[in-house]
Formats: structure tokens, sequence, C-alpha cells
């Protein structure tokens, strides 16, 4: 006869799994000092809670209205700009480094020959270093070798960006149709040309828009870089809070929130525009 | 008529670009001087020679390690928290708890970790403590949302088979709902895993702990040669996880 049977078969070796993972995650929890309770210890709950019971009402004083809207549209420019540079350096760099302007590729069904990958290399090795270290390190540096302000944010973000926007870029040229860009290398037209006729027409939309989601990323990085002296809106957040002045960094944010959706709504209809 | 648009807001780019650079009136011609170019080659020349004694670079392990565990706990943390909150946020429980749950996981997914970790300074104090409660509060957020859509998304048939046959709602849940659910939800907290090594590494700017900290220590104490070994090891604490949550996506999570 059938027994019911109210044991879960995979209860065992679960318990084990999760033995496991706590005996691994508590050097983790020794090392990173893990301590809930602050958020809810009293000393900290006041000091905390009259910083943020002075949220409430937003800082709205004509001076400091008009120190926000520098601070906004500083962080504007600094994203528009550091974007700007990106692109100089970020297109030439994706026309080095990708595979669909090789000539041996062409000739050889798409796989370059070994050289041919080899001289790649440099140019690939060197987007790799640009993106891998964070941009806010990026500006930290330049902080300290330029200056604090709008510089050294515009130079990290130009860095950085034009790291991954060449990147992406070599990667979007080769993953469209080769076949027109090797007709016209093979029929001897040169490399650019090749390009501009061959692989641009196909890649227009989504370079554009890919462009513009960075953009938008840029904005966002640039409020973050303004923590470490980089000019912005960041900044300012960064002085109120070392102020306590609530008020102030209750206004910014809502600042920050209206600025990140107006940037996506723009991008958005950016991309339906030119896409 | 579409061309004029389109031919407009190039023209809008543009101009807005010019604009920046207006607005910010950074100095290039100051910058790329003879002057400023050879002060910072110097700068530079400072970083070609990282310190690798046994100290620092037992000092740097250390960082690193504290590093890995704030982001992994944060994004623990974060799992749990926000499959707490997914759940009303998903519609489970009626739509004031809804609108309620959502409405908090959006201001907390707003803010960026940075100025989440300036806060928990505030609170916490300096060191990791800060930066791992920052991270958690900000991957609850996003990873609330994720887990909440997938959630919407899922089949309720097997719940609704066991509830049929009998089962209270939680063993409903974990028997019906969560197979089908988990390798989604482990796909995202490994994508933010991955996000928070790279954002654990950087809090420390604002004195929450890990290799950030140490780097923001010695460029402020013009230690170029021990913050140019710290910048290394950020560098291949970044590879390792990448190459690492590449391969574990293969193993693990099935398209």
């Amino acid at each position: 006869m059938l027994t019911r049977d109210n044991r879960d078969p995979a209860a065992g070796p679960r318990l084990l799994l999760s033995l496991l993972a706590i005996v691994l995650l508590w050097p983790g929890i020794r090392l990173s000092e893990l301590d809930l309770s602050v958020l809810l210890a009293t000393d900290s709950q006041s000091e905390m809670g009259r910083f943020v019971s002075a949220f409430w009402p937003p800082a709205h004083g004509e001076e400091f209205i008009q120190l926000l809207l520098q601070a906004t549209l500083q962080t504007l420019a600094i994203a528009t700009a550091g974007m700007a540079l990106a692109l100089l350096l970020a297109v030439p760099a994706s026309l080095l480094a990708s595979r669909a302007l090789s000539l041996s590729a062409a000739s050889r069904g798409g796989h370059p020959s070994l050289w041919a990958q080899l001289l790649r290399w440099p140019v690939r090795g060197l987007l790799i270093f640009l993106r891998s270290v964070p941009e806010i390190v990026w500006a930290l540096l330049f902080v300290r070798a330029v200056g604090l302000g709008p510089a050294a944010g515009v130079l990290a973000i130009a860095i950085t960006y034009s790291g991954m926007l060449g990147k992406v870029y070599a990667e979007i040229f080769e993953s469209v149709d080769q076949r027109p860009a090797h007709a016209l290398m093979q029929a001897g037209s040169g490399r650019l040309a090749a390009f501009c006729y061959g692989i641009l027409p196909n890649v227009a939309a989504e370079l554009l828009s890919y462009t513009v989601y960075r953009w938008e990323c840029a904005i966002r990085a640039s409020v973050v870089m303004g923590f470490v002296g980089a000019g912005g809106l960041g900044q300012q957040i960064d002085l109120s809070m070392r102020m306590f002045a609530g008020g102030e960094v209750a206004s910014m944010l809502l600042t920050f929130f209206i600025l990140v959706m107006l940037a996506d709504q723009l991008s958005r209809l950016l991309r339906w525009r030119l896409a | 008529m579409n061309r004029l648009f389109n031919l407009l807001l190039v023209l809008g780019i543009g101009a807005a670009i010019i604009a920046s650079f207006a607005y910010l009136g950074i100095d290039f011609g100051e910058l790329g001087s003879a002057r400023s170019l050879s002060q910072m080659g110097a700068y530079v020349q400072r970083f070609l020679s990282p310190d690798l004694s046994t100290g620092h670079l037992q000092a740097i392990g250390y960082g690193a390690l504290e590093t890995l565990a704030m982001s992994a706990l944060g994004t623990l943390l974060a799992a749990v928290f926000g499959l707490l909150l997914a759940l009303p946020a998903a519609g489970r429980f009626g739509w004031p708890l809804q609108s309620a749950s959502r409405l908090v996981l959006n201001a907390l997914r707003a803010i960026p970790e940075m100025v989440w970790a300036t806060l928990m300074v505030l609170a916490a104090g300096l060191g990791p403590n800060a930066g791992t409660l920052a991270l958690a509060l900000h991957t609850t957020g996003v990873l609330g949302r994720l887990f909440a859509e997938a959630l919407e998304n899922t089949p309720p048939e097997p719940a609704e088979a066991i509830r049929l046959q009998g089962g209270n709602p939680v063993w409903a849940f974990c028997y019906g709902t969560l197979p089908n659910l988990l390798p989604q939800l482990l796909a995202y907290c490994l994508y933010r895993w991955e996000n928070n090594i790279r954002m654990a590494s950087v809090l420390g700017f604002v004195g929450a702990g890990g290799l950030g900290q140490m780097l923001y220590v010695s460029l402020s104490l013009f230690q170029e040669a021990q913050a140019s070994t710290v910048i290394l090891a950020m560098l291949l604490l970044v590879f390792a996880v990448d190459a690492l949550s590449g391969w574990s996506r293969q193993r693990w999570v099935k398209a």
C-alpha cells in the first residue's frame, strides 16, 4: 500500500549547503564588521533622526536655488563635454580595434590572420585598461593632477567612457553582416570608404542609441564623481551632508531625481527620433 | 519635415556640446601646455614604481578580502530583503501594500550607493559596516524590483496545484513557485554582486572601508607608489570577478 511521505527528499542536501554557506560567510561577516543594530541604536538614531527630519521642507532660498541651478548645469555640462571628448578617442580606437575592417579577414571568411589579430591587441589592451579603472578612481587621480573642479570630472568621464564606447563600437561593427564591407574591400575600396558604405548604414541606429544611453550614464556618474571633488551636483551634496544641512540635501536629491528622469525621457526621445 | 527635425536635433546636440565646454570654461590650452603636461608626467611617473613590499601586499590582501566581504554580504542582505519586499510589490498581499512597497523600492534604488555610503558613514561610523549597509540598501531596491517582475511573470499553476491539494501558502510558494524562479533570482544576484564588487572597491572614498579607503588614504598622504599597487589590486579583483561570474553563469544559469 502506498503511504504518504511527509519528508522532503531534498531537505538534507539543502541543509548541508546552507550550513556550508554560513561557514564560508562567517569570516566575511567578521571582515565587514557587519552590525545591523547601528541602524536601530538610540544615539545614532537620534543623530540620523535629526538629520533626516531636517529634510522637510527642502531648502528653497533664492540664493540656494541659484547655486542648485548652477550645480545642475555644471553636472549636465560635465557629462556632455566628457562624452564629446570620449567620442574623439573612441571612434578612431574602435575603427582600429574592430575585426570588421580587417583586409585579411575579408579574404579569409571573416577570420583575420594571426598578425592582424596581434596588431589589434595593443588598441584592445588600451581600451580594456581605460575602462577597467572605475571612473571615480580616475576622477580622484585627476583632482590631484589638475585640481578640484569640473575639469577632473570631464577628463575622468572622457577616459573611462572612451574605453567603454570604443569596445562596444568595435563589437557592434563586428555584429552586423560583414559581406557588404568585405565586398567593397575586395573590390579595392579603402577601409574608411568600406566602413562608411558597408558597415555604417547598418549600425548607425545601434551606435546612436548606445551613445545616448551612455550619456545618461555619464550624468549619473558625474553626480557620483562630485563626491571626490570633481564638481557639479555631487560636490554640493557632499558639502551639505558634511554640514548636516538636511534641507539642502533633500532639495539636491530631488533635483538629482528630476535630472535623471528628464535625461531618461530625452534619451528615449532621441533614440526614437534618430534610430 | 522629418529631415528638418533630425537636422535641428543634430544642430541642437552640437550646440549643447559647444555650450558645455563654454560653460565649464576649462582652459585646455593651459591643461595642454608644456608646463602642466610635464607636471602631470612627473605625477604619473610616481605611479610607475608600485610598492610590492610584503607588508603592503598583506594590507592590500586584507583590503581586498574586506571589499569582497562587503560586496557579498551586501548582496546577500539585499537578496533577502529584496525578496521580502518583492512579495508585496508583486501584488501578493493586496494593492495598498503593493504600492507602498513599490514606493520603498523605488526610493531605495533612486539614491546612488555613494549617497547611501555617505549617509551610513554618518550613521554607523567609518569602516566597512557602513559600506555593507549602503550596498545592501541600494541593491535591495534594485533586486526587489527585479524579483517582483520575475514573480509576476512566473507561471502560477504549480503553486495553485499545491494549494488545491491542501498545502498551505508557504509550502505552495516554497515548492511551487520558488523552484521555477530560483535560476532567474540567482542570475540577478550574481549580476548585482559583480556590480557591487566594483562599487565596494570605490565606496571607501567616502570612508566606507575596503580597497577604496586605502587608495584614498595613500593618495592623500602623497604615497603614489602604494596607491598604484592598490589600483592594480582593484584591476585584478575586477578581472577575477568577471572571469568567475562568466564561468558560474555558464555553469549554473542556463538561459
